[in-house]
């Protein structure tokens, strides 16, 4: 049984193709593990592994999927984390879903997450806290807490997330597994239940980053369901570059110098890993990002913003909880909306709504999106001379539970790394790029809008030369 | 929390310090003009299924209390 949970997904597929293993044999292994795990990283488990109807034809090969709770899973509870949705049972299923479902990849359960998104560590969960499976007296990181955890720990042979801020890439680092974050607009958003819409992006957390390119090739298309996602230009390549001859890094001195309030082990492994892209052929350089300093700021408007619009919908008369229902409609609203978000969701919608206000508007929501025009200009004009943009992934390893739960603005600051990416919409991926007293170190790469084959073979070059072992958190 | 939320706004703030006299705001960032489809009517989900999840189906409706005081 462990033989089969060592395999990543693409090995799992070619066993499954060469009719060495059975795909009921590969997801009985796993939703087992899955249902009897204790780091509290699934909301949901499937019960019975689904009919195998040909799925060694199929291009996943019945490869089983855990996906995050914020999915819309027809007929399976899908909470985002929160209790004001708890039990609910959508009647459909989120497109990116369904596309992989039709390339083969049955769902295996629902991961636990920070609630709607919104968090850094899965504390924020209305379904409680997620465990690093690398250390459980730390976090997985957030808010695809669960899926990090799950696939780190062989709970599930790969994940489905989301990225808004880093809620992919994070975690992906802490756990010391790959995660990508999509160009804006590569995968559908139809069925994910919504934190900030113009950042919200689903993508992959995979053992590897072959297992990463083939969940994002199934993964990507245009949907007339979601008018933002576009046609994917080409097909995603597998990847398989083994060294990085002509590639262009640039490293932002922005981000990587003291105000990314780096940890010493996590400098270390990205310049070691830096040191090692060189071997492999690639000119490493300083850039400018000159405004991705103030990434954070303009994001903690515009995210928010878009959250206290989306998160209205919890009104208490279509689904979901319902609580003082006995009173006037008003008091119904407060009451179920008091007991049914959590502490960070409540503090999001005030702070969106006070950079709504009027009076407020220009000065905070307004100023906010001419940020990240200039952001993202200046990944452009970055770009014209690097292929790629390298940071750490988050400037620490996995922290204690609770030890940043008292400071919303430390936990923030996790992402101070990630959030320019995605303001600027670009594609980026983690990789892990060693251990810092045990624990694993996210290295980041970010590339243009649609650059995803390229970063994902560049990435492979360096995951193939980093060798990292991630088999002790499956122990 | 509100302890909280100042420090977050104080943070958050900084931005004011930047000049961005004529930079034009954020409306998508990916850059694509428009996203049409033909207006072709199609079915939607059952009202049985839809009110499946409601917490109060009434007479083929979402039941709710009276928007006057109680």
């Amino acid at each position: 049984m462990s033989g089969l949970i060592d395999l990543t997904a693409a090995a799992a597929a070619e066993r499954i193709r060469a009719r060495e293993i059975a795909p009921a044999e590969l997801f009985e292994a796993y939703r087992a593990r899955a249902a009897d795990n204790d780091l509290n990283a699934y909301t949901w488990v499937a019960d019975v592994s689904p009919a195998d109807d040909g799925y060694a034809e199929t291009p996943l090969a019945g490869v089983p999927i855990a996906v995050k709770d914020l999915f819309c899973t027809e007929g399976v509870p899908s909470q985002s984390g929160s209790k004001i949705l708890e039990g609910y049972r959508p009647p459909y299923t989120a497109t990116v879903v369904a596309k992989l479902a039709q390339a083969g990849a049955p769902l295996l359960g629902k991961t636990n997450q920070d609630e709607f998104a919104m968090g850094s560590s899965n504390e924020n969960s209305g379904f409680g806290p997620v465990f690093n499976p690398w250390d459980r007296s730390r976090v997985p990181g957030g808010s695809s807490g669960g899926s990090a955890a799950a696939v780190a720990a062989g709970l599930a042979p790969w994940a489905l997330g989301t990225d808004t801020g880093g809620s992919i890439r994070q975690p992906a680092a802490l756990c010391g597994i790959v995660g990508l974050k999509p160009t804006y607009g590569a995968c559908s958003r139809y069925g994910m239940i919504a934190f900030a819409s113009s950042l919200d992006q689903a993508g992959p957390l995979t053992r590897d980053v072959t297992d990463a390119a083939l969940i994002l090739r199934h993964a990507v298309g245009r949907d007339r369901r979601d008018s933002t996602s576009l046609e994917f230009p080409g097909e995603i390549a597998l990847p398989s570059a083994q060294e990085l001859k002509g590639i262009r890094l640039g490293v932002p001195e922005e981000l990587t110098g003291a105000a990314g309030g780096i940890e010493p082990g996590v400098r270390e492994s990205f310049e070691a890993t830096v040191a090692l892209a060189e071997r492999l052929g690639a000119s490493v350089e300083a850039c400018r990002l000159p405004h991705a300093p103030h990434a954070l700021s303009a994001y903690y408007l515009i995210a928010p913003a878009e959250a206290s619009a989306n998160l209205a919908r919890y009104d208490a008369v279509r689904y979901g909880l319902r609580v003082g229902g006995d009173a006037d409609l008003i008091t119904m609203y407060s009451r179920t909306r008091e007991v049914g978000f959590g502490a960070e969701v409540k503090r999001r919608i005030m702070l969106g709504t006070y950079a709504l206000s009027s009076g407020y508007y220009d000065a905070y929501y307004g100023t906010a999106q001419k940020v990240r025009t200039k952001i993202a200009e200046d990944f452009a004009t970055a770009f014209e001379r690097f292929d790629f943009i390298v940071t750490p992934t988050s400037p620490c390893t996995a922290f204690e539970l609770g030890s940043k739960t008292d400071d919303p603005l430390a936990m923030y600051l996790n992402d101070f790394l990630a959030v320019p990416m995605s303001l600027a919409g670009i594609a980026a991926i983690s990789i892990p790029s060693g251990l810092s007293e045990g624990l694993p170190v996210g290295f980041q790469l970010a590339g243009p809008a649609f650059s995803e084959s390229r970063l994902l073979d560049a990435a492979y070059a360096l995951e193939q030369a980093i060798g990292f072992d991630g088999s002790s958190a499956r122990a | 929390m509100s302890a909280e939320l100042s420090k977050v706004l104080d943070h958050i703030e900084k931005i004011s310090e930047l000049d961005l006299d004529g930079v034009p705001p954020t409306s998508h960032v990916i850059d694509v003009v428009n996203a049409l489809r033909p207006d072709e009517p199609e079915p939607s989900l059952p009202r049985e299924v839809i009110l499946a999840a409601a917490p109060e189906p009434l007479h083929d409706g979402f039941g709710v209390p009276s928007p006057g005081a109680a």
